[in-house]
């Protein structure tokens, strides 16, 4: 079987583009609603990932 | 008793109408939506499961046992056999055909153990939705 291997980076934008379109397909009514929901969490979840990855970055000096 | 105990015994006893989309949804993720007619949905929640528990694997993801002991133990090994289980299908194909990846450390398998986690716990949400569609409580 083959083995995948991706960066932190990668891994955590892919896991949030697969939450962010789940979360927007089942908590909204309407696609522009569900569309606009997905984004948002899409943009929540990324700049969680860049701005913890900068806090630890600049934490180790 | 209170009107929402009413209302949600009401909504509970017609179990003929969601039973059948519930299991579905559980057994192939996106199926409840699908059968319901909301294809775009449904293609999109199987898309994003399938994706997850795909990674997961291709990660070499630890699966859960079913394990008790102290309290940690118990709410993370039942919890995660829980959410591996919602994931339907692809978790029953996987143990069939032999899948049983050992526990062991490392940032990928790591990662691969998160994902699979994760289709599972999609796969819930996918069917409280269905479930609410099927019900009337969402359009």
């Amino acid at each position: 079987m083959p083995k995948m291997g991706l960066s932190h980076l990668e891994t955590s934008l892919l896991m949030a583009l697969l939450i962010s379109v789940v979360l927007g397909i089942t908590t909204k009514k309407t696609q522009s609603e569900q569309l606009r929901y997905g984004l948002k969490c899409l943009g929540y979840f990324a700049g969680t990932v860049f701005g913890l990855g900068w806090l630890m970055y600049l934490g180790h000096g | 008793m209170s009107e929402k105990g009413k209302e949600a015994i009401a909504v509970l006893s017609t179990a003929g109408k969601w039973g059948p989309v519930v299991a579905l949804a559980w057994i192939v993720p996106g199926g409840g939506h699908f059968l319901m007619g909301k294809r775009l949905r449904a293609a999109l929640l199987f898309a994003c499961v399938m994706i997850s528990f795909l990674t997961g694997l291709l990660m070499r993801g630890y699966m859960f046992e079913w394990q008790t002991g102290d309290l940690f133990t118990t709410i993370i090994y039942c919890g995660g056999y829980i959410a591996n289980l919602a994931s339907g299908i692809p978790f029953l194909l996987a143990r069939w055909v032999g899948y049983n990846e050992p526990d062991v450390a490392g940032h990928m398998v790591d990662y691969g153990t998160k994902f699979l986690v994760c289709a599972g716990l999609m796969n819930i949400l996918a069917m409280v939705d269905a479930f609410e569609i099927a019900t009337g409580q969402k359009d």
